[in-house]
């Protein structure tokens, strides 16, 4: 399948599957799926509540978790993307696969590459927090639970990949 | 029966430390199909890698089936599950912002994480371009706050609305999922092989 590729990578239906069943196990464990942009939005207010304190608390957005006087780390998305980290580190160290380096297509710069990816997490980030969730959360566990809502953010995610991926096939192809 | 902390058999603490294991776990995989790669994880926009799809959608499938069968065996209350609400006008706005930044950075959230993890310096970038990205979202409340709770339908689900049953739901979920196996593999053969 890969193979004018130098690395090897799992079949992707056995890797599908064994995520399939590490939700399942997140459900039966905790009766939520997987997620991750939730936890971005609570390291990002644990630290803005250090350094701005008043903002945060007068921000409808952020401050909504201040109100409730919950501990915002201690949230269970919080301790799954430190795990995602570590997951990816094992995975990649068994694999052979540790290197520092930006990966873009040879037909862009490093510089070009760059950009993109700032933007690209800018647009991310923001879209996560307007559509309550990203492709982990909103997408894949909301489509493991049958909700509306994952199916539509499934369509909405791909969907407008699709319907912008000519404009920056530069960036890839 | 489950989910096991909302009937109280695990109190929260236990919960922090098993999303902590269940989230390697999820790194794991995502590494190891190759999610740590922006270009492998563009190849699904562009047809000349469909690992993407296939991921997904087996592990979307996977669940599902597993969660009706667990249901059926009376082994979890499917009632005490958490259901995404629906904000139809948020949901697909923010889906479509996600699907631009999907195809400009070459990440999302979770992916980005595995590439920080084995030394990507592209994730670490689009991982702060996320914050900054909250940080605005955050900053631009106030201006769409109408906005982020219209349309808002409670936590439905898709069958429901389609008018049939959930396992008739999955059936055809399942019967199209596997057409699209057979149809994204042909497309990715024709198309011209990119190296990374």
């Amino acid at each position: 399948m890969d193979t004018n590729n130098a690395t090897k990578y799992m079949n992707p239906y056995l890797a599908g599957f064994l995520l399939g069943l590490i939700m399942l196990a997140a459900y039966y464990f905790t009766g939520e799926g997987l997620g991750a942009s939730g936890a971005f939005k609570r390291y990002e207010i644990a630290v803005l509540e250090k350094i701005a304190p008043a903002y945060v608390e007068s921000n409808h957005f952020f401050g909504a978790h201040i109100a409730a006087k919950e501990n915002i780390l201690e949230n269970r998305l919080v301790y799954m993307v430190l795990g995602v980290f570590f997951g990816g580190f094992i995975s990649g160290a068994v694999s052979g696969r540790l290197t520092f380096k930006v990966e873009h297509s040879p037909k862009i710069t490093k510089k070009t590459r760059v950009i993109a990816a700032i933007v690209g997490g800018i647009l991310f980030g923001y879209g996560s927090q307007m559509g309550r969730g990203c492709t982990s959360g909103s997408g894949l566990s909301g489509m493991a639970s049958l909700s509306l809502a994952g199916f539509i953010a499934l369509f909405a995610i791909f969907g407008s990949g699709y319907l912008f991926a000519y404009f920056f096939r530069k960036l890839w192809i | 029966m489950g989910p096991l902390t909302d009937i109280g058999v695990l109190n929260s603490n236990w919960e922090l430390l098993i999303a902590l294991v269940l989230g390697i776990g999820f790194g794991y995989v995502l590494e190891a199909a190759g999610f740590s790669t922006s270009r492998k994880l563009a190849g699904v926009f562009y047809g000349y890698d469909f690992v993407v799809w296939r991921v997904f959608f087996t592990a979307a499938l996977t669940a599902m089936v597993g969660l009706m069968y667990f249901s059926y065996l009376d082994w979890i209350d499917l009632s005490l599950i958490y259901v995404n609400k629906t904000f139809l006008g948020s949901a697909i706005a923010g889906g479509v912002i996600m699907g631009l930044g999907f195809i400009i950075g070459g990440f999302c959230p979770g992916t980005s994480v595995c590439a920080v993890a084995i030394g990507k310096l592209d994730g670490l970038i689009f991982l702060g371009g996320v914050f900054i990205g909250i940080f605005l979202f955050g900053a631009t409340f106030p201006l769409i706050e109408e906005f982020y709770t219209s349309g808002a339908l409670g936590s439905i689900l898709v069958y429901d609305v389609l008018g049939i049953s959930a396992g008739m739901f999955v059936f055809i979920l399942i019967l199209f999922a596997i057409v699209s196996f057979y149809l994204t593999a042909r497309i990715q053969r024709k198309a011209k092989p990119v190296r990374y």
